[in-house]
């Protein structure tokens, strides 16, 4: 009898188990990040950043009770291979959102995909045309350029500084940004005076910079991606150029400070806040996120979480609150994902709504500036 | 007197990059002249100069003179094995067929240096300082000094070597004629592997003493390496002198083009004159027009 009880009480233990471990099947996630190839830069913290808050909410536990599963491809930030990648993500793997891709190129050749197959895509690339107009189906955590450049030109015009020198790189970066900076000068009451560009392989800039110290220019804008803005520096101090130099959030990493070396002092660039993180005053909203980034992102791959790492984990923690909210269907996780209000992010404090798939503000940017090889807040 | 020091500047800007061009330049000539290849993998040779340079510093904690020592050894040492690995087992294979062998080495140098050594740019210290100097209104950095000496001392160098030694000259025999050289006893396959050595040893040279101003990747050798090949057709392939007025005039032209015209063009403008002399004066610049005789 006492045996029979026991058999009874040990498989309807097993049989419990085993109804848990089917009801916990992993909830699948897609990511598509440009690891290789020339966007590296951005996909490969990216998708570090994206493995480690997904293993991170499975340590504690998942989400209501089940766990994620990442299931990521690299594009090596090439068009073609990111669609195929996509058609392989909604079709065979069945995923219920994906995160990325990490390139504007790669990010506007899938978007058709994901339109049509319904699922959310969380993109990490930055071009305003993602959002723009908006797309059902997308969304994007990384901040516009034009937020970039209000920033600028906020500062600009608080110290009543209103004819500017720009020097961009002659690459979709550069092209982009260039024409955020010459559509929204007006707008400040800032003139250009010069307008030179570099191409992304020059080592040699002395020859814009003489001709713009020859201008009237009171600040220059420098708009690139390493390492073009550190020969720029470097080349604006052989030079002597007084001007105060501005640059992009493209070098927004200590990459630069290192690069450029004692040239880095007195550059000013808007950024995302993780480079100013401990430097925020308490009230900041998204101070505690921030600081749990760093910390783990420290734990995991013992480098410092940059800005764009920071896009991967703003686009996983959405998609995870909108399945803790709407549960586990495509369609579930859009509509919370559009609902999102508030949610205080690495990039800034998103409020997504059905005319807003971008969420952001240009208080997701900080500027900062170069002092003693660090970054201070420029008040 | 404000667009006199621009244009001082602009000058004195293009001389110094336009003294990069000229070394690289150079060692595509050597090269050329006594396999009549012309080797595609020299920019690489060029990077791996500074990258080398880099890592004797930062990882092995080496002091400058020997880190550049280490360089230019160390590539060196990669330009005789290419020789001997690629160059030298295909015998008779044609001057374009070995042309391509140099591109492919070319991706592939590259292709390790990234698998090893990581995508990231990084700079050298440079070697004396960068306090700027100021010269006739213009701004320079200690490192153009470096490299303007390096530059002529090479020009010295190149001239005595190969005007006024028994081997520079049989290099020069090998480089009129072949067969002719092999037949008064000059060993060619000597002479050749002689060639990679100068020239991956200067190529090392010159990644070394530019890393601390234009920092290094391991891309950084297909753009160096084309304008180096600019100022060497500029020179005519040949004649030692001509390669560094190349280089020289392509530098200037370059700066000057950025500042009085725009910046946008400043790749365009070289490239237009490259075609420009390719089309007019294929021979070179500064090179007499060869006549063969029937």
């Amino acid at each position: 009898m006492n045996k029979l009880l026991t058999t009874t009480v040990v498989s309807f233990a097993l049989t419990c188990l085993s109804t848990v471990a089917l009801a916990a099947a992993p909830i699948k996630i897609g990511g598509l990040f440009a690891v290789t190839g020339p966007a590296s830069f951005l996909g490969e913290p990216e998708r570090n950043s994206a493995q480690m808050v997904v293993d991170e909410i499975n340590k504690a536990g998942g989400v209501k009770g089940r766990l994620l599963e990442l299931i990521s491809y690299d594009t090596g930030g090439d068009a073609s291979k990111a669609v195929q990648l996509a058609n392989k993500l909604t079709k065979n793997d069945h995923v219920v959102a994906v995160v990325g891709p990490s390139t504007t190129g790669d990010a506007m050749a899938v978007i058709p995909i994901f339109e049509k197959a319904g699922v959310p895509l969380v993109s990490c690339a930055a071009g305003i045309k993602i959002t723009d107009p908006v797309k059902k189906w997308v969304f994007k955590t990384a901040q516009n350029d034009s937020l970039a450049v209000a920033r600028i030109y906020e500062q600009l015009k608080k110290e009543k500084k209103n004819k500017i020198a720009l020097l961009t790189v002659s690459d979709a970066f550069g092209s982009s940004g260039r024409e955020q900076l010459k559509g929204q000068a007006s707008h400040y009451g800032i003139e250009i005076v010069t307008d030179e560009t570099y191409a992304p392989k020059d080592t040699d800039m002395t020859a814009q910079l003489t001709k713009i110290r020859g201008s009237q220019a009171q600040a220059v804008i420098c708009w690139g991606t390493n390492p073009g803005p550190a020969v720029v520096a470097r080349n604006a101090k052989q030079l002597g150029l007084t001007l105060p130099l501005y640059m992009s959030h493209g070098v927004s990493s200590k990459k630069f400070i290192e690069l450029a070396g004692d040239a880095a002092e007195g550059v000013r660039l808007p950024s995302g806040k993780v480079l100013v993180a401990e430097l925020l005053p308490k009230s900041d909203r998204q101070k505690a996120a921030l600081l749990a980034y760093i910390r783990d992102y420290k734990n995991h791959f013992k480098a410092e979480g940059d800005h764009f790492g920071g896009h991967a984990w703003d686009a996983v923690m959405l998609v995870k609150n909108a399945i803790e909210k709407g549960g586990d269907t495509p369609a579930g996780i859009r509509s919370q994902l559009e609902a999102t209000r508030g949610f205080a992010g690495i990039g800034g404090v998103f409020n997504f709504s059905a005319i807003d798939h971008a969420g952001l503000t240009k208080d997701a940017f900080v500027l900062v500036e170069v002092k003693n090889k660090n970054w201070t807040l420029v008040k | 007197m404000e667009f006199f020091n621009q244009i001082t500047q602009y000058a004195i800007s293009g001389l110094s990059t336009g003294a990069i061009y000229a070394l690289i330049g150079l060692s595509f000539a050597i090269i050329f002249n006594s396999t009549g290849i012309i080797n595609f993998a020299q920019g690489e040779f060029v990077m791996l100069g500074g990258v080398l340079a880099i890592v004797s510093i930062t990882a092995l904690h080496l002091p400058m003179p020997a880190a550049v020592a280490v360089a230019v050894v160390g590539t060196t040492a990669v330009g005789l094995a290419f020789e001997r690995l690629a160059i030298r087992p295909l015998k008779n294979a044609t001057p374009l067929s070995l042309i391509i062998v140099t591109i492919g080495a070319s991706i592939l140098i590259r292709g390790l240096v990234m698998l090893i050594w990581g995508k990231d740019t990084k700079a050298l210290p440079p070697f004396s300082g960068d306090t700027p100097i100021e010269v006739a209104g213009a701004t320079i950095l200690p490192q153009h000094l470096w490299i303007f000496a390096v530059t002529l001392l090479v020009i010295v160098a190149s001239r005595l070597f190969f005007h006024h030694t028994i081997t520079g000259k049989a290099m020069r025999a090998c480089s009129f004629n072949r067969r002719a050289a092999s037949l008064v006893g000059i060993g060619v396959g000597r002479m050749v592997l002689l060639s990679f050595l100068i020239s991956s040893a200067l190529g090392a040279l010159a990644g070394v003493i530019i890393a601390p101003l234009t920092m290094t990747a391991y891309d950084v050798g297909v753009m160096l390496g084309l304008k180096g090949f600019c100022a060497a057709i500029m020179g005519g392939m040949g004649s030692g002198f001509g390669t560094v007025l190349g280089g020289l005039i392509l530098g200037v032209l370059e700066s000057l083009g950025a500042g009085l015209i725009s910046s946008g063009y400043k790749d365009a403008i070289a490239f237009f004159i490259l075609l420009l002399i390719l089309f007019v004066r294929p021979q070179g610049l500064f090179k007499k027009g060869e006549t063969d005789r029937v």
